[in-house]
């Protein structure tokens, strides 16, 4: 599994190190790869062994065959969690992405007061997701919330408590989290568009909604393709956010994945099952990272700027 | 002669960034401008009110308009956060931060000169596919056995507990966007290094450092930033008051005074401040690092 989700530049030129110097340093990896094989590689491995086991938490560990997984597959609970699991990365990528796409553009651009804005606009990326959940629930509370203080119908309801509403404010936090930073990959790769293809556009005429679609969308290719793996890997595992703003709830509305295994592994103290809800989660987000992959087409490691 | 070469390049890599943003018209952008001053409002308008909603009393917050600054403006609040441990949350938090962040960084860098140098052997190759492969794992997914290893190692309930798995968590994306800036040294400066008798040890020190500045800022930024922000690991891996890191502490903070709304909210405030000074202070630095890191 050598696939790289993040569409990298150059992943690929291993082979073109410089001049063949610099052999014997391979033990300057070793500290890194040490350290990622004793938290990252080896507990992925644990976490399909333990899908096989019983344990709760803190007694023996027991072998358990499929058990775990048996209790899983037959919960309804499961394919309720992937579905809503899936809305949310479908719902927070639909609204996210072209927001995130329009304000890159602009940001990008040459106006002047774009330093003022940006001073605030980025705030949301540094608030811990605890202190956004936080604010929210304080913010949308039905009886003294903002709707109510200002006496606004509309917006007294019972945010949290409805499901319908309660999985719309869960998009709504998640894209006011996030967007600032797919804004900024954004920016960042409308900066890297050649400046002669627009000029040759202007030449010939063409105005600015016709350069957006025919030069800075074709152009944003593989922004998107880098954008949208991490919104969706980084969905697949929203847990903080969701935990601290509805729990799941109300009733099992917003009750992802990520949650579902949380609560059976450390509330329930059932880890065999959270195991196997964990594996579920990494099958998940490895296909979705490469079907991501295989829409950024054979090679989506080169530059951009190398077919321009 | 290769530092001054160094020097001159890494000169013009300023001034290229610095220069006119290129690949856009000058014709204004009314749709992205429009959707700009209102995402504006949509981000001002909740900081704004968690700010002044912070120092009302909460007598007031129940009679005013939200909206309107306080009439009797308190710091009662804030005193009240403070004095139930804050600091040391906040110490907690700064410890586990540069603690993880440092080593991170350090041999996430290692990594990525000897796989940029050297990554014809069959090791390194190997290395830098694992790293890209963790780039696809939800690495949430993986608490249960990192729950195990930690207790195994008798670390439960610890600072070092947060560290260890950070780190891991932090180095694929840190060795893909490091890989990618030294991938950029020219050949040529590594050569004259070679040539004026450099070790391995200096030429990464004194030439691939100096020239990857922004892409080290970068990941160290990025990494600080999700690792202060962190709340799953906390929440499994510690257990008593005094290893909270400030995320958990908000959290529980909220469950004891979810009657006190104003109270609460200086302590969201409070807790994001710190991140919030760094950002007033290096906000080119930052903006311009990730723009970089993940355009790239």
């Amino acid at each position: 599994m050598t696939v790289p989700p993040v569409p990298a530049r150059g992943n690929a030129s291993l082979t073109a190190a410089p001049g063949g110097q610099g052999r014997g340093l391979a033990w300057l990896a070793v500290p890194a790869l040490l350290l990622f094989v004793a938290f990252a590689v080896i507990p992925l491995i644990g976490v399909f062994v333990l899908s096989f086991t019983s344990w709760d938490g803190l007694g023996e560990i027991r072998p358990a065959g499929f058990d775990s997984w048996r209790a899983v597959l037959s919960d309804p609970g499961l394919p309720h969690a992937l579905w809503v699991t899936f809305l949310v990365i479908a719902l927070s990528w639909a609204v996210q992405t072209p927001a995130s796409i329009l304000l890159g553009t602009f940001l990008a651009g040459f106006q002047r007061y774009r330093a003022v804005l940006s001073v605030v606009y980025f705030i949301p990326l540094l608030l811990s997701s605890a202190a956004i959940a936080i604010t929210y629930k304080a913010l949308l509370d039905p009886n003294f919330g903002l709707g109510a203080g200002l006496g606004i119908p509309i917006l007294v309801q019972d945010w949290l408590g409805e499901p319908v509403l309660a999985f719309s404010v869960v998009i709504f936090v998640v894209s006011w989290q996030f967007i600032p930073f797919h804004s900024l990959i954004y920016q960042g790769g409308v900066r890297q568009i050649p400046r002669s293809m627009y000029e040759a556009a202007e030449i010939d005429g063409a105005g600015r909604v016709r350069m957006f679609f025919s030069i800075t969308l074709p152009q944003l290719k593989y922004t998107i393709i880098t954008s949208s793996t991490l919104m969706v890997v980084g969905s697949l595992v929203f847990f903080d956010l969701i935990f601290v703003l509805t729990a799941g709830g109300p009733g099992d509305a917003t009750r992802v994945l990520a949650l579902e295994m949380y609560k059976r592994g450390f509330q329930a103290n059932l880890m065999g099952p959270a195991s196997a809800i964990a594996v579920i989660l990494v099958l998940v987000g490895l296909v979705l990272a490469l079907l991501l992959r295989r829409l950024g087409g054979r090679n989506s490691s080169h530059s951009q700027l190398e077919g321009a | 002669m290769a530092t001054t070469l160094a020097k001159d390049s890494s000169q013009a890599a300023a001034k290229h960034d610095t220069a006119h943003p290129k690949g856009v018209t000058r014709r204004p952008n009314w749709l992205g401008g429009a959707i700009a001053w209102l995402w504006l409002a949509v981000v001002v308008v909740p900081i704004y009110w968690i700010v002044i909603t912070s120092f009302k009393s909460q007598s007031n917050y129940y009679a005013e308009n939200p909206l309107v600054p306080p009439s009797e403006p308190t710091l009662a609040n804030y005193q009240m956060v403070i004095e139930s441990d804050f600091i040391r949350y906040f110490i907690n938090s700064v410890v586990v931060t540069v603690g993880a962040v440092v080593p991170a960084v350090a041999v996430s860098f290692m990594a990525a000169y000897a796989i940029v140098r050297s990554g014809r052997g069959r090791f390194l190759r190997w290395t830098n596919s694992t790293f890209l492969m963790g780039l696809a794992i939800p690495h949430q997914a993986t608490v249960i056995p990192i729950y195990l290893i930690i207790i195994k190692l008798h670390l439960y309930d610890t600072l070092l507990a947060l560290i260890l798995p950070s780190i891991a968590f932090a180095i694929p994306l840190s060795v893909l966007i490091l890989a990618n800036f030294i991938r950029d040294v020219p050949k040529e400066l590594f050569e004259s290094m070679r040539l004026d008798g450099a070790t391995e040890m200096g030429t990464l020190w004194n030439l691939a450092l100096p020239l990857t500045r922004p892409a080290v800022v970068t990941v160290t930024i990025y990494n600080a930033l999700t690792i202060w922000n962190g709340f799953l690991l906390p929440l499994i891996l510690t257990q008593s008051p005094e290893q909270r890191t400030l995320p958990l502490a908000l959290w529980t903070f909220q469950g004891q005074y979810s009657i006190n709304v104003p109270a609460v909210l200086a302590s969201v405030v409070l807790t994001s401040l710190p991140i919030l000074i760094l950002y007033v202070v290096g906000r080119r630095q930052l903006l311009a690092g990730l723009t970089a890191g993940f355009g790239k």
